[in-house]
């Protein structure tokens, strides 16, 4: 049975609950994905300050030639391995960047500044290890339909409503055949779990059917997608179908050597980023686009200086993306100051002007038109939300 | 596996007015061939799925011949002499872990570490830090083998279910810093050999093991730059539980206490003046240093602490030690651990005084929860988590059959989310069923379980280049099975397995009903 059959079914006889919460239609068709580079990408060679000689000063062999960058404003340009993918996004209004963007964890740890953003609670003070803020986001969403796209359930999903994951890269044809499945559901009929395994061989299903799909197409000849473009399009239609709230990480962005500059390891690494979220963008469809926004973060950015080692160490500030179909993108948004030695935070990184929680605050509150008690909810004690104008 | 609780009441009925530990009287009798209740189901089966890592038929056949008492009295105090099966040891006898010791190995990987960051060639650099990380990486797997095979095939039980308890409990996650070549000594000398003893020596074996310290940070806790981390952790998991009444102002104070504990890899000490020397303590690689502890008075949970150097933090631990706070939030966390989500309060009232009238004796306190008519109680209530699932199934279906490879049962609980070593924050992998029951995770454990009932899944082809695949099938329906847990699974359960197209199937079907996931 697919599984709209099934909710249709079920729907029938008053709603379905399923693990504790009530599937309804949502509030709003909004759909968030955030997207969490993990190990802390180099955000000054991706959205270039090209009007600092600082930044070419400070970057002998690294840094990406004005003419080379592609151009956003006066003062940014964009990174040439993102030509073909993100560029047209932000051609189209369709993307914006938020500079000097992260958290007020200083330190500088990958461990410690990743669980600080996933949890969204003040770094002072005793922290609550199993909630997270999407999981909370969850909560305060009632009807929303959240799933982690990883092989483990992160840190941000946790202490909400129970919240599937799955591993888009290891998923192959399920092992248990639909005849298995049946005779499993029947052991649980009329058990506490029983819903649970329900809704366990739909989600399955589901995920299973999108990528059936995509293996008929490639057996015509098609060209299929590799590594994060194929798991970009896997969420992609798994989001348009059924879920709005969509949580996946990419790792490999530590680069303390030979990072390379216009071309090298992290312009590969940016570019296969890029085209994952051109992949995602047309995959999930001109209307579900429109209602989408992906959030790209990382846990810091790196030190604004090249090192000895043609890399980048650990720093402070990054810059995070903000992309969908309806938001007002095609800007640099956030505060904004000039890129030089003074402005540097302890005199090695991009400082820290907006806030994550500051920004995902403001984005909610225009996504969901949730007040202020809802958004303390999901960021306890973070101060103000700050609306950039974006959705 | 478990029954459900209702199928319980009339065995309680009959025996519960005694007053005393209803099921083992109960098993006395059953293991003397006597009836002791009609349809009375199977307490010993609840005694061997939570006092071991799950049934299996020699584990059953040992309950029985010991009888309950005596058995469960033999696993709350193991002796050295109950050891593993040859072929086990052997494979950890083979491991670096077990031949070389910790300081040592941390040493060296350091050393590599540095020569690699000082690789003129960029590319040439990368390389030899891929090998150094990897180098760090066999050392963490060796010892989560190890862990594996304690746990498949130690005789002494529920040491080994604790030894993964207090780690859990005084967690560290393996990919901080140089965190993996400190796993196995951590769980060797600082958790296996306190796992059944005081719990105020897992403070001290902690507070000194380089993994916690490391971990936590207070490796850089010196006076006049403060760290809290451990000291706020101290308080917050391993004693009271967050909101017992502490203050920020003792956090701060424990965090002036536990200054100059740390970690000194360097063979010569610290120079020191004259006045400080004979305060300097030293081992392996902990290191007490006075140069860097905060040596002014503090005043911590209301009692005034000399400034006196390291005898201030035992001090300090025992102040903690002593807390009925503790007493509670540890009772709490063993009760929900074997017993259920919620477990009642007038028991964990009753272990918590068992806690402090035997002076923190953790066998002493797990004996109260055995021996309570709510253990019995709680039939059909532990769902088992990755952990409890993936082992339970290995040892029904192997039984002493002797695995070759652990690495497949780790593969399988990274993948249901409760890896070894692999829990990033200090709280430790959640106990409660609502973390691993949701759909997703139910759908992957159906999978698994498919995998261990399929065939040997890799379980006996040993890890090394073209090594041959041993024969071996998961043998489920085994002694134990018609003996036992077949009366106890329910008619609709059976009726699913009736219609089982081939042993594998079988076993899938098994291992996916909802009696084995308790």
């Amino acid at each position: 049975m697919r599984r709209r059959d099934l909710l249709a079914a079920l729907a029938a006889i008053g709603p379905l609950t399923v693990a504790g919460r009530v599937w309804a239609a949502p509030k709003a068709p909004a759909r968030l994905l955030v997207v969490f580079l993990r190990g802390a990408y180099d955000a000054a060679n991706v959205v270039i300050p090209v009007s600092s000689d600082f930044y070419y000063q400070s970057r002998p062999v690294l840094a990406v030639p004005r003419p080379t960058a592609l151009p956003l404003t006066a003062d940014w340009g964009l990174h040439p391995a993102l030509k073909d993918s993100l560029y047209p996004l932000w051609q189209a209004k369709q993307a914006a960047f938020v500079p000097f963007a992260g958290t007020d964890d200083l330190t500088r740890s990958h461990f410690e500044t990743q669980d600080t953003i996933e949890l969204g609670q003040s770094v002072q003070g005793a922290r609550d290890y199993r909630s997270g803020f999407m999981g909370r986001l969850a909560g305060v969403l009632a009807g929303s339909r959240p799933i982690a796209f990883t092989d483990q359930l992160p840190l941000m999903f946790r202490g909400g409503p129970q919240i599937p994951n799955i591993g888009l890269n290891s998923v192959g044809k399920p092992g248990i055949d639909a005849r298995q499945a049946a005779l499993i559901t029947q052991m649980y009929q009329g058990r506490a779990l029983a819903p649970a395994v329900t809704e366990g061989f739909a989600v399955r299903d589901e995920v299973y059917r999108s990528i059936a799909e995509e293996m008929t197409q490639a057996s015509r000849g098609a060209v299929s997608p590799k590594g994060l473009e194929l798991s970009a399009r896997r969420i992609a239609r798994l989001m348009r179908d059924e879920f709005s709230l969509g949580f996946v990480d990419v790792g490999g962005w530590d680069t303390h050597v030979n990072q390379g500059g216009a071309t090298g390891y992290l312009a590969d690494r940016i570019g296969e980023l890029g085209r994952g979220m051109a992949a995602f963008a047309d995959e999930i469809g001109p209307a579900a686009w429109h209602d989408t926004v992906v959030v790209v973060i990382s846990e810091f950015g790196r030190t604004f200086r090249e090192n000895g080692d043609k890399g980048t160490d650990h720093g402070h500030g990054s810059v995070y993306w903000v992309l969908g179909g309806g938001i007002k993108g095609g800007e640099i948004a956030g505060d904004q100051i000039a890129v030089s030695q003074a402005t540097l935070f302890q005199n090695r990184d991009y400082p820290v002007l907006t806030d994550y929680r500051a920004l995902f605050g403001g984005l909610l509150r225009r996504m969901y038109g949730l007040d202020a008690g809802q958004i303390a909810q999901v960021f306890p004690k973070a101060g103000n939300a700050k609306d950039l104008g974006l959705v | 596996m478990e029954v459900a609780a209702k199928e319980l009441v009339p065995f309680l009925k009959d025996t519960y007015h005694q007053g005393r530990p209803a099921f083992l009287a109960c098993l006395a009798l059953l293991t003397a061939g006597l009836l002791c209740a009609a349809a009375a189901p199977a307490p010993d089966l609840l005694l061997l799925d939570r006092v071991t890592w799950g049934a299996s038929t020699t584990s059953a056949a040992r309950l029985r011949a010991m009888g309950p008492e005596k058995w469960l009295d033999w696993q709350l105090h193991p002796t050295p002499a109950d050891a593993l099966p040859a072929a086990a040891q052997a494979q950890i006898d083979a491991m670096t872990i077990s031949r070389r010791p910790m300081a040592d190995l941390v040493i060296e990987l350091a050393a590599q570490g540095r020569a690699a960051n000082q690789m003129p060639d960029a590319d040439q650099k990368q390389a030899a830090q891929r090998a150094y990380q990897q180098a760090m990486s066999d050392l963490a797997k060796q010892a989560a083998e190890r862990q594996v095979l304690r746990d498949l095939y130690d005789p002494a039980q529920l040491r080994e279910q604790m030894t993964w308890f207090w780690f859990n409990h005084f967690n560290v996650h393996q990919y901080k810093s140089d965190i993996r070549p400190m796993l196995a000594d951590y769980e060797d000398r600082a958790l296996r050999p306190h796992a059944l003893g005081h719990f105020r020596d897992l403070l001290t074996a902690t507070a000194t093991h380089p993994a916690m310290l490391r971990y936590l940070d207070n490796a850089e806790n010196a006076a006049g730059h403060i760290n809290e981390n451990y000291a706020r952790e101290i308080m917050e998991l391993h004693t009271m539980g967050v909101g017992a009444g502490y203050t920020q102002q003792d956090v701060e104070e424990l965090a002036r206490i536990l200054t100059g504990l740390g970690i000194d890899p360097r063979p010569e000490p610290p120079h020191l003046p004259p006045a400080l020397q004979s305060q300097l303590v030293r081992d392996g690689l902990f290191e007490f240093n006075p140069a860097r502890h905060d040596y002014g008075d503090k005043l911590f949970l209301g009692h005034q602490i000399k400034g006196s150097g390291l005898a201030e933090v035992s001090e300090a631990l025992d102040i903690l030690d002593h807390q009925p706070a503790t007493a509670l939030h540890l009772s709490r966390e063993l009760a929900v651990f074997f017993l259920q989500d919620t477990p009642p309060d007038p028991l964990v009232r009753r272990m918590a005084q068992t806690f402090q009238t035997t002076d923190g004796d953790i066998a002493a306190v797990l004996s109260t929860l055995f021996h309570a008519a709510e253990f019995t109680q709680s039939a059909g209530q532990r769902f088992k988590d990755p952990m409890h699932f993936a082992l339970s199934a290995v040892r029904l279906a192997y039984d002493d059959k002797i695995i070759l490879n652990p690495a497949p049962i780790l593969g399988w609980l990274n993948r249901m989310a409760e890896g070894l070593y692999n829990h990033e924050t200090p709280d430790g992998y959640p106990l409660g069923s609502a973390s691993w029951n949701g759909p997703g995770q139910m759908a992957l454990r159906f999978e698994i379980a498919r995998q261990i009932g399929s065939g040997s899944a890799g379980l006996f082809r040993p890890d090394e280049p073209n090594a041959a695949d041993h024969p071996a099938f998961p043998v489920l329906q085994n002694a134990l099975y018609f003996n036992r847990l077949r009366d106890q699974l329910s008619t609709t359960t059976r009726a699913a397995l009736d219609q089982a197209t081939s042993p594998q199937d079988w076993n899938t079907l098994f291992l996916s009903s909802p009696e084995f996931m308790y």
